[in-house]
């Protein structure tokens, strides 16, 4: 299969992926509930002029969040 | 037969609730307050004939935009609590909840907690004209078939569909049949427990109850009762983390096979939206921070500019009818009253209101294209160093406008300590009240030229505005290393597509705050106008006649010019009256400064609302110069000379100094009140009063002292 696990702050601008796990919690009902799933494709679509925060695509919206936050989003590249 | 009916309208941010919220109601709205909390309660009234011809009067409230029934930040307690507490006083007889329909997944999943809630629903699909700009296809019936509550498709806008959605409304309440999930296989004890101690609708009503246990406080239940739901929940590990986070799973699971039957999407990579090519330019690590300056520029330079006209207007306005009204009455007590103390009061309020249109007309436009969380966006990483957020960006740019507003904004910065400092701060940035305080001022010191065509008084505005900035952003550093907090801080945050601002959304905006200024700001100033008049017309008993005494005598009346005996006259009764004594008081302090007795009764005056000062002055010099319709305050002010130095009185380092102290000082009262509100401490309003004064007073001194 080849399934690489990354940190979504670890992605480049360009990069998709599936969501696969958050490592924490409080933050997570949050991305949750926007429409964060897991299994939901996740792509990084631009990063501020000074590297932090990024901002990502999710069903169809864009999303911004700080680079710590992404940090504990976990993604499946394909 | 007329019925009332109580509508509650809720959806995420962006969804464009505020346009239906509109379309609904027109003008016919006004904001209250909620009980207990600070929130705004945004009202608004209908009257709909239902199907026989039976009247319905209809209580629209438009609720704070949230993403889920579980609140994040304050404002989004309020939809919780009035929607699962069926004893509260908003609480609605029906829901209308509106969606993105260009981002119907992530909508669908408060609007399926609403409907578990067993209210009765009705679901708007809003933006239709971008869901036909993106090919995105809805089948509308199957959905409401599926979601088992009417839905409508509306573009707010262009108020499509609005027809539609008043048919719908008088149509019987049907209170939702189905389950959207059913959540006592979560926790059936807990939902059992509080289903037999709370009189709520439903199943889900009673889990989130479960799940928000501090948040029922506000419900109006007894005591015990709460105690035993809380106990309920420990018994039985009730852990509502991990509750939530099934629950949303499970929504979201269901949710994807409703999308799938009935949404076609044509799924175009958003980096081919027109957004995102907007955000290349507007983002750009060059070009986006340039044209957030160039944004600032134009729009400080257009209000100074702008509103210029309506404002000589005004003024004109009111010096003819001061004029006609000390004519025409009977000379005397009452007439100096009218035009000393009403007049002058309510020209001072009366001339504010283009600029705050002005100001509010622009940072409505701001916030409505979407432009404004970009700048979150760009300035969060340099925010964040001063120990501020992303976020807290449109708290201070809103403080531009009033700090009041903008304090009570800085709610959707969930991290305490961040909103504290935000909140701190926001008082240095220069509010609309300092704006005419600065007109005079600067138009006292700075001459009206212009150099490359860039108009100089407009560039010193500026520049008050960039010190006002880096005051806040220096203080709120310092601050950081003080405050100590745990508490983590979030940013997740939408980018909404770009939009075209809503004309008509944002002329109520306009409306609504103008409103606001005229009748909370304004009672003050005229209160205060009035007491001012008293002061200044009345002394200690015994002065005035011996003043009148004196100038009677015959070396004078044989020497000087009658007018030229009054004016004498005038000017002593100042000096001898209450407010002359008061400034008399003060000047020891202030002398340092460079102010005199004069600014120091306009300073005391201040400390309730700083726009008060251009009021005082013209009082006070309305009140020294017996021919006062002939000259502006200006003028009048430019023509004071300092018997100390023989030079003017407003000299550049006067008139600097005094700019500086009104950037500084914290002197509205209002703003007092709302940090205390906010901070529910009465140690942070104090904090601030007196390192916002002491920073004011430092400044002056050093200005004036190395000026003078």
């Amino acid at each position: 299969m080849g399934l690489e696990v990354k940190y979504l702050s670890e992605l480049h601008k360009g990069q998709f992926g599936i969501i696969d796990s958050f490592t924490d919690y409080e933050l997570s009902l949050k991305l949750l509930e926007m429409g964060c799933i897991p299994g939901e494709k996740i792509e990084v679509i631009r990063i501020a002029p000074l590297g932090d925060p990024i901002a990502i695509s999710i069903t169809g919206y864009m999303l911004s969040l700080r680079k710590d936050e992404a940090a504990t989003v976990r993604v499946r590249l394909s | 037969m007329s019925r009332k009916l109580k509508i509650a309208l809720v959806g995420n941010p962006n969804s464009g609730k505020s346009s239906v919220f509109n379309g609904l109601t027109g003008l016919n709205q006004k904001v209250a307050n909620f009980p207990g909390v600070t929130v705004d309660k945004k009202m608004g009234f209908a009257n709909l004939k239902d199907e026989q011809g039976g009247q319905i009067q209809v209580e629209y409230i438009d609720l704070p935009g949230t993403y889920s029934l579980y609140p994040k930040s304050p404002e989004e307690k309020l939809p919780f609590q009035i929607l699962c507490d069926p004893n509260n006083e908003s609480h609605p007889d029906l829901t209308v909840v509106i969606a993105d329909g260009t981002n119907l997944k992530r909508n669908l999943f408060l609007c399926s907690q609403i409907i578990d809630l067993k209210i009765p629903v009705i679901l708007v699909i809003n933006m239709m004209d971008l869901v036909r700009f993106k090919k995105i296809e809805i089948d509308f019936n199957k959905l409401s078939q599926k979601l088992g509550i009417p839905v409508i498709p509306m573009n707010g806008r262009k108020q499509e569909g609005i027809d539609d959605l008043k048919k719908a409304i008088i149509q019987p309440l049907h209170i939702p049949d189905n389950d959207f999930i059913d959540v006592r296989v979560f926790a059936p004890e807990v939902i059992e427990t509080i289903r037999h101690i709370v009189n709520v609708h439903s199943n889900y009503n009673a889990f989130l109850v479960a799940n928000n246990l501090e948040l029922i406080t506000a419900f109006e239940i007894h005591q015990w009762k709460r105690d035993k739901i809380t106990a309920s929940c420990a018994e039985h590990h009730f852990d509502s983390q991990q509750m939530q986070a099934r629950e949303t799973l499970e929504r979201y699971k269901i949710i994807t096979g409703i999308m799938n039957d009935c949404v076609r999407n044509p799924d175009t990579p958003i980096q081919k939206s027109y957004s995102y090519k907007i955000d290349s330019l507007l983002t750009h690590r060059v070009w986006g921070y340039f044209i957030f300056l160039a944004v600032l520029f134009v729009v400080f330079q257009a209000i100074f500019s702008w509103a210029s006209y309506p404002m000589d207007l005004i003024d004109s306005g009111f010096q003819s009818l001061s004029s006609f009204v000390k004519t025409s009455l009977p000379k005397g007590l009452i007439n100096d009253l009218i035009v000393g103390g009403l007049l002058a009061g309510l020209n001072g309020i009366v001339v504010f209101i283009p600029q705050i249109a002005l100001l509010f007309f622009f940072i409505a436009i701001l916030e409505d294209t979407g432009y404004m969380a970009r700048v979150s966006f760009i300035m969060d990483r340099l925010l964040r160093k001063f120990g501020l957020n992303g976020k807290s960006l449109i708290p201070l740019i809103s403080g531009v406008a009033c700090a009041v507003p903008a304090i009570m904004s800085t709610r959707t910065i969930q991290n305490w300590k961040e909103r504290l400092i935000t909140i701190m701060v926001t008082p240095l940035m220069s509010c609309s009240a300092r704006l005419p305080v600065y007109t005079l001022l600067i138009a006292l010191i700075i001459p009206k030229d212009y150099v490359y065509g860039i108009n100089l008084q407009g560039l010193a505005l500026m520049l008050l505005y960039f010190i006002g900035f880096a005051a806040a952003v220096g203080v709120a550093w310092l601050m950081k290393n003080f405050i100590k907090s745990k508490e983590r801080s979030f940013f997740v945050m939408e980018l909404p597509m770009y939009r075209v601002p809503r004309w008509s959304s944002i002329g109520l905006h306009i409306l609504e705050k103008v409103k606001i200024f005229l009748f909370d700001a304004g009672k003050v100033i005229i209160i205060i106008s009035i007491i001012l008049w008293v002061l200044s017309s009345f002394g200690p008993s015994g002065k005035f006649e011996g003043i009148e005494k004196k100038y009677s005598s015959p070396e004078y009346t044989n020497v000087l010019p009658a007018n030229e005996i009054d004016q004498k006259i005038q000017t002593e009764k100042l000096e001898s009256s209450y407010a002359g004594m008061l400034g008399h008081v003060i000047e020891p302090a202030i002398r340092p400064l460079g102010f005199d007795w004069k600014i120091g009764i306009a300073l005391i005056t201040s400390f309730a609302a700083r726009e008060v000062f251009v009021g005082t002055m013209s009082t006070i010099y309305s009140v020294g110069d017996s021919e006062s319709s002939k000259h502006t305050l200006k003028e009048k002010m430019q023509s004071e000379m300092n018997p100390d130095t023989g030079g003017p009185r407003y000299s550049f380092a006067v008139g600097l100094a005094l700019i500086l102290f009104y950037a500084f000082a914290m002197q509205c009262m209002s703003t007092v009140a709302t940090v205390y509100r906010e901070t529910k401490r009465i140690r942070y309003p104090l904090i601030q009063i007196l390192y916002m004064s002491g920073m004011a007073y430092l400044a002056s001194l050093i200005c004036y002292q190395l000026l003078k």
